[in-house]
């Protein structure tokens, strides 16, 4: 197991290694001179003195594999480097906001288990009809994009009944409305990959035995037949994890909520190159642990890994 | 894992594959929608007369009633008609991006799985990479380099979602190059690219179409998002996603200019998973 994780950080590395090279070539497409993006872009008519102290300070004068393995260094040593428009360090900026979006996308991804987890046990012990209302709830709820659900989560419980803020406030009222709107398409996709597995979980014959032994349906439901459906939700929990980050850019804007989220997206109308790069490396380094996280939740769940 | 890759995964879940040749009510109402979504599409005119962009100051503002069925946006435009009317821009924007998309995960997913080790080593640590910039994250460092708009967005989603085509094109060669019947046509004799273009290639293409199909809803959902956040088609566009980005602004008066181009991406994406799901039921059952 640690042989595995081992090689499993290494090739995280090389992701990361391969993430830089190409957003910093991505940077190099940018049309435009990036002197002039970071004194307001063309518009602002900037001196050709002023453009040569900035091309100077951020060392856009120099041969580009040069500029490319500062920025390597850089990167090793943890500064992502300088924001165009805010004109602070985008390191210390991006990591003030992965706490916010770190927090919706772990309680958003707990909601839709729950969510799931009691779909798929209600759907799969009720009959026929139980099961068709199940699996077309799990479909409508995969299909609601993030944005419309959002806006109609607004309408409803702000504007029709005034329950809860249309705009995250610090408290918890605040994070009520976010986290739904991102638990809820998730739920469909947890939902029906697990109601699946219960079902063909429910027919195996590890079940049987344990009916045979006279265990109790709700034991052999909670404790047998759950533990095994849910290896397939826990492998997509890597992918939900990304998918949670891509709806925070979403749902952070329309909340208002501060976030990396929000603050990328702000970064991509304003075209503040370091800090795009500075929020995809963030994402990915939080994206390769989640993955690896996964992996090991695997390996507890389902002893048959651990021989592998 | 991406998003393609979990909806081509639950089409091909056990329990949906009841060996049915009857078409079930989901399917019927899909197919029902299906239709009413491309004459929407090909000949506008014939579901919604008016001009989807003829403003009326006077009548503004007006909730679902008799005369405007979804109600009219700040400039007294009608909202059926222009939801309508948007369902061309929607459907395009999203064939197109899953023709980039498919396209180049054909091109990547035939090297990878056709031409040895090395290039399928290469091209995995590649995908693997782009997997790193999880859901819309790939699409947005490319409108950062490229710059907002409807042409750009549509290439973004495409190339967003090739790494999950790619992924799921090199799975299936590599299933098929081991069949029977192309162990038989290489003891024939036959050459590699002969092998490929007759042999292999015919028999992922039944797949794709599935891929297609549920790949259709999820860019029409990623289009509209990207539309919604400023940075694809703009309002006074009848795009679902600019249509619901301009409601925005008041939500707090007006829910029904939110709703209802929200309510069609929503039907979209149920049609295309329905009737992805059903070809695929149908194909492997066949």
């Amino acid at each position: 197991m640690l042989g595995r994780i081992a090689a499993r950080l290494a090739g995280a590395v090389f992701v990361l290694w391969a993430v830089a090279s190409v957003t910093f070539c991505a940077v190099r497409l940018v049309p435009g001179d990036p002197a002039q993006a970071v004194l307001g872009g063309p518009g602002s008519q900037a001196s050709p003195e002023a453009l040569a102290v900035v091309r100077a300070e951020y060392g856009f004068d120099q041969p580009v594999l040069v500029q490319y393995f500062a920025q390597l260094g850089r990167l090793a040593t943890g500064d992502l480097g300088q924001s165009y428009a805010l004109n602070t360090a985008v390191g210390p900026l991006v990591l003030s906001q992965l706490g916010g979006t770190l927090l919706l996308a772990v309680l958003a991804l707990a909601l839709a288990w729950v969510f799931a987890l009691a779909l798929a046990t209600w759907s799969t012990r009720g009959g026929k009809i139980a099961s068709s209302v199940g699996s077309g709830l799990e479909i409508v709820a995969a299909a609601l994009p993030h944005f419309w659900l959002a806006t109609s989560l607004i309408v409803v419980f702000s504007i029709w009944l005034g329950v809860l803020p249309p705009i995250s406030t610090d408290g918890v009222a605040g994070l009520v409305l976010p986290v739904l709107t991102l638990a809820v398409p998730l739920a469909g996709f947890l939902g029906q990959i697990m109601r699946e597995s219960l079902l063909v979980a429910l027919e195996s014959p590890f079940v049987l035995s344990a009916r045979a032994r006279g265990e109790s349906e709700r034991g052999v439901r909670w404790i047998h037949a759950l533990r095994h459906a849910s290896l397939p939700a826990i492998s997509l929990s890597g992918w939900a994890f990304g998918s949670l980050i891509s709806g925070a850019v979403v749902v952070e804007t329309i909340f208002a909520r501060p976030g990396l989220g929000r603050t990328l997206l702000n970064a991509v109308t304003l075209r503040d190159v370091p800090v795009v790069i500075g929020v995809v490396m963030i994402v990915a380094v939080t994206y390769i642990l989640m993955t690896l996280l996964t992996d090991i939740a695997s390996r507890l769940v389902d002893p048959r890994l651990r021989l592998i | 894992m991406s998003d393609l890759e979990v909806q081509a995964e639950l089409a091909s879940r056990p329990g949906h594959a009841a060996p049915t040749r009857r078409f079930g009510a989901a399917e019927t109402v899909a197919g029902i929608l299906a239709l009413f979504l491309v004459v929407s599409a090909v000949a506008p005119q014939f579901l919604a007369p008016g001009d989807p962009l003829a403003i009326d100051p006077l009548s503004a503002f007006q909730p679902p009633n008799g005369a405007h069925a979804f109600g009219t946006d700040e400039s007294g435009r009608d909202l059926y008609t222009r939801v309508v009317h948007g369902t061309q821009y929607s459907l395009v924007i999203g064939v197109a991006a899953t023709a980039i998309g498919l396209g180049l995960g054909v091109v990547l997913g035939t090297l990878a799985g056709m031409l040895g080790r090395v290039v399928d080593f290469t091209v995995n640590r590649f995908l693997e990479v782009l997997f790193a910039f999880p859901g819309l994250l790939l699409a947005l460092l490319f409108i950062v380099i490229f710059g907002p708009g409807v042409a750009t967005a549509t290439i973004a989603v495409g190339l967003s979602t090739a790494p999950g085509y790619a992924r799921i094109i090199r799975a299936q060669l590599i299933t098929v190059r081991s069949a029977a019947f192309v162990e038989a046509a290489t003891a024939l004799g036959r050459s590699r690219w002969q092998i490929l273009w007759r042999h292999i290639l015919p028999n992922t293409l039944a797949p794709l179409f599935v891929l297609a199909t549920l790949g259709i809803g999820q860019a029409i959902v990623w289009a509209a998002t990207l539309s919604y956040l400023g940075l694809g088609a703009e309002p006074p566009t009848a795009e679902w996603g600019a249509m619901l980005s301009a409601g925005r602004t008041y939500i707090t008066s007006a829910w029904w200019m939110s709703f209802f181009p929200g309510l069609f991406i929503v039907l979209t994406a149920v049609t295309a998973t329905v009737l992805g799901r059903s070809i695929d039921r149908r194909m492997r059952h066949i």
